[in-house]
């Protein structure tokens, strides 16, 4: 631990500017009193049910998400030098997207492999030729940063998928400021409660041609089990846009509409919460209920924006990762602001031998995955585990890369022993639309438990801090949610399910 | 979720009823469950499951049985969990207050609840119902949604009190023998009780119980706010804003005014011309099919 | 040579059927070799909601069938000239880029007997390579009407040695590409000689040759395709030019009826 860098202390054990005034509060506390608003914090949580969902157990499926009251803090010259290096990776990921849905410019300049692209499953051939509204792909980012050292910060994950966690940032604020007010007047803290307005105004930037003159937006959830479905809910009514399940939706007049009470309503853009592969039974996985049949062919004629676009998760591929200064360079012109994790590529024989012959030291991922799922954590992995992995990575060396396991920086947190530290990463929520880009003054973290490990899941377990609070989310809370009407009355029970 | 709310909150009502009778009379207690259980329209499900009627068991059935998805619990589980579909639809504060209601009403049944603690358990409940209600009067925007909340919650209270006059239409009957006789006036209270309609009644018609009265003042007085002709009233001013902007009445709002005139309209000694139990009957078929009207008119469920 | 489609698919639900959608691609490509002198689309019991050209340039319809309808048909019809080129397309037309077409598919991936048969061609050019292949196909898979699944991949019907020119052309796919060719399925109307009564529509192969372009063989014939031969929809394998795709709720079993009529002018 001691090797780490301290985010408040630093590397000389000096106490780092940014955290001068939130330590000078805190010597002035009282731990009880702490311990007693941190029980009070998480009652407040249980009641507003910021909480997310756990697979396959019936019992305890609705899990709190840990809380701390420790804020991480960073100064804001740190951070306008991030928010650079955010944003240039972000322009770089939008325009490698609408290249290789295109002409692939920079696999014929070489710079890239033709195999990354030809053998990478995340290549959505339906997304060919197509331009979606606003030449926007990725509307919504959360790139994984961690920090090593004073200044230093990697990229972990780009997440140009659906990255989730914004909301626990959003509610983590808001209960931060109301149990400790004080902290926030003495702190001048960038606000982050615009983020839901930032979030509508930059999709319904974002409006198909087909669009009216105020577009209409929704929030598509796979529904009450999905483990993020609270986030959904939460950003739906923070939007004050409609929340919808596929089974909402249907093609109308070419276009995608959903149901109310008073007949069908064409949607502009929605904001979709579903995987590429669930998204619509008829052009991608026949078996899927989560989805809207037919929306890509709307999508193709410019009838609705799908946010983030079909066919993204090619940029969060972890084998492109490993190119991606290659990709900022290619198309910014401009050297990387942000570093990349030094990655070996399993499908290149040298890396494999150096990776199988290091296995207990690397963290190898596999080049689809996210957020931690089929991973390899070679320091505390077992003997048994790191045999297993062996077998896979020889069997299907293309499918990982891997990663040196970093020395993550720590952030104090609030324990029984006062403040101790905990490896932590961040993430920033990133909006892009043709209006520009816009980065959120904060981020949900995750601490992983093991030291130097590259990062927990924040959603299964990790710590959630919040960072430079101030400002409050006002409430302002619904708009009419008339299709489900029915469930609001309520006959009998949930939603008859689709036939 | 309101229809579930309210049903939830007269259910735990029922029990308070129930356990209120059985321990002011003197003959065999647990014979007085089976009304009970009948008027909540689970008896046939409740012997199905089990033997016999006793107090403990009818007491588990009505008020945390999963095999019942009319139990006390169930409805709160399964109004919250509507509650969670329609998150954007209600205001934090109703949402809170469900969401408190169901934790509080898993952590309280999570257990068979003793007899000692049953009467405190039963306000709680119906506390926490009062307080969704509240919040949802005090918070919600008068829009469609706070409509269809409102018809969820009369038709289930329409529905409850015709059931629980269904049951005991007899006693109400001006020919019943035993006119009188402390019998009836147990069982008279009974009725008041489970429609928490004493107080109201004692304020209209003083002390003295009779049975036309009661059924006057459950089924056609207007200001009884658990009364049929109340709850059908609120469930036609609901109907009549969601069809603001139609020229015409929609279907449901037309079998409403329909359900008023044939029934609601008359006096007492027509009533019982006509058959009390016979009018129940009827008006029980008549809500089910205006509600199914009401999910075929604004697509519930399509 | 000119020729008159008339294409009609007629579906028949056991009930009313609550909601559908399908896929349409009857529409004929537009080519250097291939003019759509007029085309149209006449639907009973639904209607069209959009088309849009996919990433093989198929002409897409989508259409949704009515509200408890029992009944769907959908008409396509129109005049097509086409000139003869002795099977050769010609060169590689975007969006979608040349490699996608060395990618394998379910129904297109080279397993055992896929790579047996590709063994079994003698060394040669191209070209002549391909030629053989379409006989050693339709050896190891006879030609027979309703012997196949629409849902079989080339190795089931190697495995089953009956088939039709689906699974022919999806053989041949995978030959190919387990070649290092790429290849693509074509389905499309074909004037046959002897009636001009039709229940389906026909399929063949192409393949990619360097200095040539794209190539047509049409195994189950085994000759190149020429001027009875009208290209509608092209694709990784049949799930991309399958004429309809679709999905519905409700209206229980369905009878599925084709009448297809093409006749030289």
């Amino acid at each position: 631990m001691a090797e780490c860098f301290d985010e408040m202390w630093g590397d000389a054990g000096g106490l780092r500017a940014p955290y001068r005034g939130f330590h000078d509060w805190f010597a002035e506390e009282d731990p009880k009193r702490l311990r007693a608003k941190q029980r009070e914090a998480e009652e407040i949580f249980r009641l507003t049910g910021i909480t997310f969902n756990v697979y396959g157990r019936a019992e305890a499926e609705e899990r709190l998400i840990p809380f701390d009251i420790v804020p991480r803090i960073m100064s804001g010259t740190e951070w306008h030098r991030l928010s650079r290096g955010i944003e240039q990776r972000v322009r770089a990921i939008n325009a490698f997207l609408h290249d290789i849905y295109h002409n692939q410019e920079i696999v014929k300049a070489g710079r890239i492999p033709q195999e990354m692209i030809t053998r990478n499953d995340a290549f959505l051939p339906h997304m060919i030729g197509v331009a979606p509204p606003g030449g926007v792909y990725t509307h919504i980012v959360g790139i994984d940063l961690v920090c090593t050292g004073e200044g230093e910060f990697y990229v972990l994950e780009d997440n140009a998928r659906t990255p989730s966690g914004v909301s626990y940032m959003l509610e983590n604020r808001e209960t931060m400021l109301q149990m400790f007010p004080e902290l926030f007047s003495r702190n001048r803290v960038q606000p982050v409660q615009n983020y839901p307005a930032n979030l509508r105004r930059s999709l319904a930037a974002c409006a198909p041609p087909a669009a009216g003159v105020d577009p209409v937006v929704a929030v598509l959830t796979p529904g009450i089990f999905n483990s993020a479905y609270f986030e959904h809910a939460f950003l739906a009514d923070q939007m004050g846009v409609e929340l919808v399940e596929g089974h909402d939706l249907r093609v109308v007049d070419g276009r995608v509409a959903m149901r109310t009470t008073c007949g069908y309503k064409a949607i502009d853009v929605l904001y979709r919460r579903v995987d590429d592969e669930f998204l619509d039974p008829l052009n991608f996985n026949p078996e899927s209920q989560l989805g809207v049949p037919g929306i890509m062919d709307v999508y193709r004629t410019g009838g609705i924006t799908i946010a983030n676009a079909p066919g993204t998760g090619i940029a969060d591929d972890k084998a492109i990762y490993s190119y991606m200064p290659e990709i900022v360079e290619f198309y910014t012109g401009e050297r990387p602001l942000l570093q990349n994790v030094p990655t070996w590529r399993c499908s290149d024989p040298d890396s494999l031998a150096y990776v199988l012959d290091n296995l207990a030291d690397l963290v190898v991922k596999e080049v689809h995955g996210s957020g931690g799922y089929g991973m390899l954590v070679g320091p505390t992995a077992s003997k048994k585990d790191i045999a297993a992995f062996r077998r896979k990575l020889k069997a299907r060396p293309g499918n990982y890369i891997a990663q040196p396991t970093l020395s993550l920086s720590t952030v104090p947190i609030f324990s029984r022993m006062g403040l101790t530290p905990r490896h932590v990463d961040l993430r920033p929520y990133v909006l892009v639309s043709p209006e520009g880009i816009r980065i959120t003054p904060g981020g949900a973290d995750a601490g992983g438990a093991e030291e130097g490990i590259a990062r927990g899941q924040l959603l299964s377990g990790g710590r959630h801090q919040g960072h430079m609070g101030a400002g409050g989310l006002g409430r302002c809370w619904a708009r009419p949610r008339m299709e489900f009407s029915g469930c609001i009355a309520c006959w009998s029970g949930p939603r008859t399910p689709r036939a | 979720m309101y229809r579930l709310l309210e049903r939830a909150e007269n259910t735990a009502r029922l029990i308070e009823t129930g356990q209120r009778i059985a321990l002011t009379r003197l003959n065999e207690p647990d014979a007085e469950w089976r009304p009970v259980l009948q008027s909540a329209s689970v008896l046939d499900a409740y012997l199905a499951a089990n033997e016999t009627v006793t107090k403990d068991a009818a007491v588990d059935w009505l008020l945390r049985s999963h095999e019942n998805p009319s139990s006390v619990l169930c409805c709160i589980e399964q109004a919250r969990q509507n509650a969670r579909m329609v998150r954007t639809a209600l205001t934090g504060d109703v949402w809170e207050a469900i969401n408190a209601a169901y934790m509080h009403a898993r952590e309280t049944l999570a257990r068979k609840v003793g007899e000692r603690d049953l009467p405190n358990v039963l306000r709680a409940l119906r506390q926490q119902a009062a307080l969704v209600r509240g919040m949802t009067h005090g918070t919600m925007m008068r829009n469609e949604i706070y409509d269809f909340a409102r018809l969820g919650t009369f038709i289930e209270r329409a529905d409850n009190t015709a059931r629980i006059l269904d049951v005991k239409y007899y006693v109400l009957l001006p020919s019943t023998l035993a006119v009188g006789s402390s019998i009836d006036n147990v069982q008279w209270e009974s009725i008041l009780r489970s429609l928490s309609a004493k107080g109201g009644f004692r304020m209209e018609y003083g002390s003295k119980l009779a049975p036309r009265e009661i059924t006057h003042f459950l089924v056609l007085d207007k200001r009884m706010p658990r009364s049929l002709a109340f709850c059908t009233s609120k469930i036609r001013d609901n109907l009549s804003y969601l069809n603001r902007g139609n020229r015409e009445p929609g279907p449901s709002l037309r079998l409403v005014s329909q359900i008023e005139q044939q029934y609601l309209s008359h006096d007492l000694d027509q009533i019982f011309e006509f058959g009390l139990h016979e009018m129940i009957t009827e008006l029980l078929g008549a809500f089910s099919g205006l509600a199914r009207q009401i999910e075929l008119d604004y697509r519930f469920y399509e | 040579m000119r020729l008159t489609i008339h294409h009609v698919t007629s579906y028949r639900f056991a009930e009313p059927v609550r909601f559908g959608l399908q896929q349409v691609r009857k529409t004929p490509k537009t080519t250097p070799h291939q003019t759509v002198v007029s085309w149209r689309t006449a639907i009973t019991g639904g209607k069209k909601e959009l088309s849009f050209e996919d990433h093989h340039n198929n002409t897409t319809e989508l259409i949704s069938l009515d509200r408890d309808t029992q009944i769907l048909d959908v008409l396509s019809e129109g005049e097509i000239e086409v000139s003869d080129t002795h099977g050769i397309v010609g060169p590689h037309r975007g969006p979608a880029p040349l490699w996608l077409y060395s990618r394998a598919t379910p129904r297109t991936e080279a397993r055992e007997q896929v790579r047996a048969l590709a063994r079994r061609l003698a060394p040669g050019n191209d070209l002549d390579r391909l030629h053989a292949l379409c006989g050693l196909i339709r050896e190891a898979v006879a030609y027979e009407t309703g012997a196949s699944e629409p849902t079989w991949s080339a190795e089931d019907a190697l495995s089953d040695g009956r088939g039709v020119c689906q699974d022919h052309a999806h053989i041949f796919i995978a030959c190919a590409r387990h070649l290092d060719l790429p290849a693509r399925y074509v389905s499309g109307y074909l004037m046959m000689d002897d009636t001009t009564d039709q229940t389906a529509m026909h399929a063949w192969a192409e393949a990619y040759l360097d200095g040539i372009g794209w190539v047509g063989f049409d195994v189950s014939n085994g000759i190149s395709p020429d001027a009875r031969y009208v290209r509608v929809a092209t694709g990784l394998d049949y799930s991309d030019a399958s004429p309809i795709t679709g999905m519905r709720i409700g209206g229980l079993s369905e009878t599925l009826g084709v009448q297809i009529k093409v006749v030289q002018q």
